[in-house]
């Protein structure tokens, strides 16, 4: 039996359910409204949605989507870049499959594709390094898209490619930091959120220590879930017996993969390959410090040195919410043009592209149910 | 795109990067550079063809037991609330 079927417990989740609702009930009384909680990562979203607990939670909590959909925060001029690359004579662009489809100003990769530029799909970054030895006549570049739990390895294919000096792989590192975000929403005064559901895998390569400022400096409670039903109550548990006590504390409720400190090999490759930058994020703007660049010992293999494109500025599709639906100031059936002009088949923002876009999970599962 | 899948490493080659995983019955290669202390039977998150973290089944265990404490304490007090009502 795997470890962690146990976390398919049954008899428990409908246990811990029934104590998370009435709990949320509890404090909904209090407060006079369902206290407001964000699930930062869109594996989270994705979750909610599939298992019903959304909709099971929704009479007594405010569940509210954020920023932790790595290709839906991608800036919409950093998605145009990418459309550039594509065009450029001899290049392969090589991607995590989520990417392909996000519109950017000038169509999406796989409208690229259509009109002859290469695309390879990739599960593993390390495939975008054979992909280049096996192509010496190509360009391979890499789209580094996505947070600290994939940068660490998209850096071992950077270095992988120096000891190999590849000179035909570079990448476009558009990777982002979740918690320099999680403090400017924390500190919106539009956003009044009581509490913080965390994302696993981030923390997993972080550790719990990396998120404990949200207590001390935002006094704002959060905890640490995992991906199972199970998981998720049991952090939202925790979580509401903090904001009934009144107190802000991080709580690490998926100990079986995040420890205090985080991964130390993750960590040492990150500051090996990388540098931190400042970051355009779709919806939140420019934050400083919440990106990564390659060092100056890696320069070689940044894209942008090779194809030194500019970024103009552009503005998000029109009518699209994507920006305040990743902020978690709206729902995505509050988008005049959720379900109607904007569906998976044809998305108008990224947020109904990207599986762990909220605005997919919404139309995908919400309709299902309803 | 955080997603994990944790997997039970079956083989670590010579090298002690390369290793075969299963889950679910399916087999797949992935690369333990990330992670370290794991052998055959270590259950290990994979994110991206990469072992990130190796799954500590205590910590597991005791998690479940801190939510069923949890749990419990209060569904027994909401019990004996509920006698004494009978009672009354
Ligand atoms: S429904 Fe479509 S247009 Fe509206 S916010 Fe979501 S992705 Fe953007």
């Amino acid at each position: 039996m795997e470890t962690w079927s146990t976390y398919h417990h049954k008899e428990l989740t409908a246990r811990l359910l029934v104590r998370v609702k009435s709990l949320a009930a509890a404090i909904a009384g209090k407060l006079g409204r369902r206290p407001v909680i964000m699930e930062v990562c869109g594996t989270h979203t994705v979750a909610l949605a599939r298992t019903g607990l959304r909709s099971l939670l929704a009479g007594c909590i405010d569940l509210r989507s954020g920023p932790g959909c790595p290709v839906c925060v991608t800036a919409p001029e950093e998605i145009d870049y990418m459309l550039c690359l594509a065009r450029q004579p001899g290049v392969i662009i090589a991607t995590f499959g989520d990417m392909v489809r996000v519109p950017g100003s000038s169509g999406s990769l796989e409208k690229a594709r259509i009109e002859g530029c290469q695309l390879q799909v990739c599960y593993s970054p390390r495939e975008a390094v054979t992909l280049a030895r096996s192509n010496p006549d190509r360009k391979v570049v890499f789209l580094g898209i996505g947070f600290e739990t994939t940068a660490p390895a998209v850096g071992l294919a950077v270095k992988e490619a120096a000891a190999l000096s590849l000179k035909n792989f570079s990448i476009y590192s558009a990777h982002k930091l979740v918690p320099p975000a999680l403090a400017t929403l924390a500190s919106d005064p539009d956003l009044k959120l009581d509490g913080l559901l965390l994302p696993g895998h981030v923390s997993a390569i972080l550790g719990r220590r990396a998120f404990t400022f949200l207590a001390r400096e935002y006094n704002l409670p959060a905890a640490i879930a995992g991906f199972e039903p199970l998981d998720i109550l049991g952090a939202l548990l925790e979580l509401l017996l903090q904001i009934e006590k009144g107190e802000a504390q991080v709580n690490n409720a998926y100990p079986r993969v995040v420890s205090e400190t985080g991964n130390p090999k993750a960590q040492e490759i990150l500051r090996e390959v990388f540098s931190l930058a400042p970051a355009n994020w779709r919806g939140l703007g420019l934050i400083p410090l919440s990106g990564l660049k390659l060092n100056t010992a890696y320069q070689d293999f940044e894209a942008t040195g090779r194809w030194p494109l500019e970024l103009k500025p552009v503005p998000p599709p029109a009518g699209c919410l994507c920006g305040n639906v990743l902020k978690g100031l709206c729902l995505p059936p509050q988008c005049a043009l959720f379900g109607r002009r904007c569906t998976p088949l044809r998305p108008v923002g990224p947020c109904m592209v990207s599986s762990e876009g909220s605005c997919a999970a919404y139309y995908r599962y919400a309709r299902e149910a309803g | 795109m955080c997603l994990g899948v944790p997997a039970r490493i079956i083989a670590i080659e010579a090298d002690g990067v390369q290793a075969t995983v299963e889950t679910r019955g399916v087999q797949a290669r992935v690369s333990l550079a990330l992670v370290e202390g794991c052998r055959p039977g270590s259950y290990v998150l994979v994110h991206a063809g990469h072992a990130i973290s190796v799954i500590d089944t205590e910590e597991a265990e005791a998690r479940l037991n801190l939510w069923k404490e949890l749990i419990a304490f209060k569904e027994a007090s909401s019990m004996s609330a509920s006698t004494s009502t009978i009672e009354l």
